[in-house]
């Protein structure tokens, strides 16, 4: 037992040293092998990283899945423009806490991912751009990042390669949005964090008008293991289109909340009954939100048949998103739930566009009104067709993470909603 | 390149880059919308110009989304219009709906959009948010509760104006538009264009504020008369009275912009003091109203034998008040005939539409003026350069120009002084004949502008009295002295210009049209 909790079903390849203070320490590092991968990828070729990365299947961990290799392959082949990488750290998906593990205890592994991935796109700056909330997360990393230059690792001619690369250390002013790829860019760079339209896309226009490429932690956390280790390698862990570990952040009513490290498409089921350790006090399970607050949540039966992997997901209804697994027991009320969601997305619309600025506190204020009992049936289609019109209809997909929970919720636990609006009762006390 | 499409059924073709929203303008489909604006960047935010394009996932922009070959797109579909209905119910959840009381009311465009394809009535039954009133500063009242996010007003301080006033304040369904701390919209000179753009009634004049209902003003095309830009402009009447001067797009002019100085210029035009007769004067305080017939014949009478001719001008009459001016007095021996003109320090440049400015010379038709052989004089606040004129003993007639630096001896030794104004003036107590002429509201015509382009107007109020416009009474008299039928039309007495002026020859009335058309030779101001 180390680390909160730890479970022998994990495969911990990049959360190996979590709770192991020493490992922020530059030395412990580098003696436990770390920055050989840089020192490795400064002498490939940037095509040649991308290779590797393409060979291992990776898919983006912040949530959409997209696979890294070829995001990387989009960057512009000629730098003509000065590149960037940019390297999200803006975790603020409701049940997600895994970036800040990363960074936390292992913050050179960061950087050396960052490093290596700003050589296969050929960028020569990397923006860490840190939640606002993440002081301590922050300090941490700057820390790291001061030994690095110190070292040697970072800055000019690194480690004699001829190969300069910088790495900046920004942290947000606190805004969920600003973890949209194009609202962290436009945060990055002094102006609102409101996202762009696309296209242009990152590649082509992104940060500060130059090529740029974007990657989760986690991501890049990834990369100096697959550089080490080749594709091949990474590829024994999880599924043939959901290759390699990931860490799911388990919250709610379970015996052992936490990150654990495991192979894509790993039964959600096993994860909270035996990784977690089962349910809380014995108390029947009744709904899961697999991927963190903006996809739809699943209820017992579903959560049975899931498989932990991108694919496996969609097939129950809803989405890996960044694998924030949020378990709710029969003692939770969904209608409360949702609502608090919601809420949160209507603090967090950045109110460009209508239908979410309009539509994200008028969800609320109906399921407001409905938790005090004073809803109707009415409402339940109106709150059906009205986040209907959220879906797809605006710049960034925000308006479309508070449609997924309601929808979902309206439609797997009517009776909760009904009884509220019928007879004044709430279900559970959480 | 041009690119071919397929807009609601009807192949279109228009030149690669061309936005949907704007190809679908030329199959005359308007595409509702907000944020966008055809003078200022796309950030593609109110969601109403989503149209669907076949093959694409998801509604796409018409704004921001260029045409490409082959494109099918769909303004009108089911999808298109019920996306329309919902985003415009997102618009009225907060939207207080207060049409009775508010200025907008009637030229609105969310009022339109949603009778257009709205909902019947509106389920939201929650309270809604309030921000209530401020005050912008400059002529701007913001009224919060009404605004759509559509941040053009915001868009226009920073881009065209280029002096960011404005901003959005918080985000979410908390954001709102906010100037920084005190400072306002006090002192920037193009704001009343953001009451323009504003598509409903969140920011309102406060010159017009509660003045009149849209739908009971007459819109006049007319040409601004306060600087030489010619800026055009629409004449908002109502009652026989200007209630309001908005722009008039032209993009070889003014684009969809004119600035807050010649907005204010009105009311000059609305005050009633006016002459409303032909006066015939005694030089000794008597004064006597007369039917224009024997008023002309009377100072034609006067005028033979009278001596050498000076004439004076205001520089913002139109070109045919001006050329018929020259024609009388050449038909009366000749003589020099001079204008005066004020000029400002410096121009105000619209930085955003940098072909815009408000002009240093502050008169309507200055260019005209010099075209049609009139020789600048006085001082740069239009005084002054008059002493000859004043103390002349022939023949002096005065147009437009209300001589406000003159006295009362002005003219007292001239055998025959003929002034034409629209307004009284001391410098007239010695006029032997004051005939009353109308404004350039008043009348049609054309002036010409620093650019050498020459612009029609149209009347939009009724003459007071018996004013007629000044080409019309010049034209009688050189009629009368040459045998031969005076111009009955404006349009006759620009063509009598065009035949006579070279910078005007080839040109016609009809041919301007309501754009404009450039003279045949460069023009520069004299003086400048």
């Amino acid at each position: 037992m180390a680390y909160p909790y730890v479970s022998d079903k994990e495969v911990r390849i990049l959360s190996k040293h979590f709770g192991d203070p020493k490992q922020r320490q530059i030395d412990t590092y580098v003696e436990r092998g770390g920055y050989k991968s840089l020192e490795k990828a400064l002498a490939m070729g940037p095509d040649d990283i991308v290779e590797v990365v393409k060979a291992s299947g990776l898919r983006g961990r912040g949530g959409a899945g997209f696979p890294t290799g070829i995001k990387w392959s989009f960057m512009p082949k000629e730098a003509t423009k000065p590149h960037y990488l940019v390297c999200n750290a803006d975790e603020s998906e409701p049940g997600t806490f895994k970036d800040r593990e990363l960074i936390r205890w292992d913050p050179h592994q960061l950087i050396e991912g960052c490093l290596i991935g700003a050589h296969a796109i050929r960028a020569q700056h990397v923006y860490i751009y840190c939640r606002g909330e993440f002081f301590e997360t922050t300090q941490v990393l700057a820390r790291a990042l001061e030994d690095a230059y110190a070292k040697g690792y970072v800055g000019e001619n690194i480690l004699g390669s001829g190969h300069t690369i910088d790495v900046t250390v920004h942290a947000g002013a606190g805004a969920y949005i600003c973890g949209e790829e194009t609202g962290l860019m436009n945060s990055l760079e002094g102006r609102r964090g409101e996202p762009r339209i696309k296209p242009p896309f990152p590649a082509a226009v992104g940060a500060f008008g130059k090529p740029s490429t974007i990657n989760n932690v986690e991501t890049l956390c990834a990369i100096p293991h697959i550089v080490q280790n080749g594709g091949e390698w990474y590829r024994q862990y999880g599924t043939e289109k959901s290759p390699g570990t990931k860490l799911f952040c388990v919250s709610g009513h379970v015996n052992k909340p936490g990150n654990y490290e495991l192979p894509l498409g790993f039964p959600l089921i096993e994860l909270i009954e035996d990784v977690c350790g089962g349910m809380k006090d014995g108390n029947a399970l009744k709904a899961v939100i697999p991927g963190g607050s903006s996809v739809p949540l699943i209820n017992a039966e579903e959560a049975r048949a899931c498989k932990l992997d991108y694919e496996g997901c969609v097939e129950v209804g809803t989405m890996l998103g960044c694998a924030s697994v949020i378990v709710m027991d029969e003692t939770a009320d969904i209608v409360k739930q949702v609502r608090r969601m919601v809420d949160f997305y209507a603090h967090e619309s950045c109110g460009q566009c209508t239908p979410c600025r309009e539509g994200t506190s008028w969800t609320a204020q109906i399921l407001r009104r409905i938790e005090s009992g004073k809803g109707t049936e009415d409402d339940l289609d109106t709150l059906m067709e009205m986040t209907q019109n959220m879906v797809g209809t605006t710049i960034c997909v925000l308006s479309d993470s508070v449609a997924a929970p309601v929808q979902s919720s309206i439609e797997k636990f009517r009776d909760e909603y009904l009884a509220l609006i019928r007879r004044g009762e709430r279900v559970g006390a959480a | 390149m041009a690119v071919t499409l397929t807009i609601d059924g009807h192949e279109v073709t228009v030149p690669k880059g061309t936005t949907i929203l704007e190809a679908a303008k030329t199959i005359g489909q308007e595409v509702p919308h907000y944020c966008y604006h055809p003078g200022m960047s796309s950030p593609a935010m109110c969601r109403l110009c989503l149209v669907e394009i076949e093959g694409a996932p998801k509604p796409m922009p018409g704004c921001v989304t260029t045409v490409m070959d082959g494109q099918v797109v769909h303004t009108q579909s089911d999808n298109a219009k019920a996306n329309r209905k919902g985003v415009l119910e997102f618009y009225l959840v907060n939207h207080p709906l207060d049409c009775p009381i508010c200025d907008m009311s009637g030229e609105c465009n969310l009022q339109d959009y949603v009778h257009a394809e709205g909902r019947d009535s509106g389920r939201s039954r929650e309270p809604k948010r309030v921000f209530g009133r401020d005050d912008f500063g400059g002529d701007v009242l913001f009224y919060g509760d009404r605004c759509v996010m559509c941040t053009r007003c915001v868009r226009f301080m920073s881009e065209v104006e280029q002096d960011a006033r404005l901003t959005v304040v918080d985000r979410g369904n908390r954001s709102v538009i906010d100037t920084f701390f005190e400072e306002g919209l006090d002192g920037t000179n193009w704001h009343g264009n953001i009451v323009d753009i504003c598509p409903v009634g969140a920011l309102v004049s406060k010159d017009f504020l509660h003045k009149a209902r849209a739908w009971d003003l007459d819109h006049t095309p007319s040409i601004c008369t306060s600087c030489s830009q010619g800026c055009n402009i629409d004449l908002h009447t109502r009652d026989n009275l200007i209630q309001r001067l908005k722009p008039r797009e032209n993009l070889d002019v003014n684009g969809w912009w004119m600035c807050d100085h010649g907005r204010e210029n009105y009311e000059w035009i609305n005050r009633g003091d006016r002459i409303e007769a032909p006066l015939v004067r005694d030089g000794n305080g008597g004064s006597q109203a007369v039917d224009w017939k024997p008023a002309l014949g009377a100072l034609l009478g006067k005028a033979e034998g009278a001596g050498s001719v000076k004439a004076v001008a205001s520089s913002s009459a139109s070109n045919e008040d001006l050329g018929l001016l020259r024609a009388l007095v050449e038909e009366l021996g000749g003589g020099d005939t001079v204008y005066r003109s004020a000029r400002a320090d410096d121009e105000i440049v619209l930085k955003g539409f940098p072909s815009l400015a408000r002009r240093k010379d502050l008169a309507a038709n200055t260019a005209g003026a010099d075209l049609i052989g009139l020789e600048r004089a006085g001082n740069d606040d239009a005084t002054g350069g008059l002493e000859s004129v004043a103390s002349h003993d022939g023949v002096l007639v005065v147009l437009g120009d209300a001589l406000e630096d003159q006295d009362a001896d002005f003219g007292k030794n001239a055998g025959l002084y003929v002034f034409l104004g629209s307004h009284e003036s001391e410098a007239a107590t010695h006029a032997h004949f004051v005939l009353p002429v109308t404004t350039f509201a008043e009348q049609e015509g054309t002036f010409t502008n620093v650019a050498g382009r020459v612009q029609r107007f149209w009347p939009g109020l009724d003459a007071p009295g018996m004013a007629r416009p000044a080409w019309l009474i010049l034209g009688a008299l050189v009629a009368e002295l040459t045998e031969t039928d005076g111009p009955r039309s404006a349009a006759e007495a620009f063509n009598a210009l065009a035949t006579g002026v070279p910078a005007f020859s080839g040109m016609s009335y009809d041919d301007i049209g309501t754009r404009g058309a450039v003279v045949n030779e460069p023009v520069s101001l004299s003086g400048d």
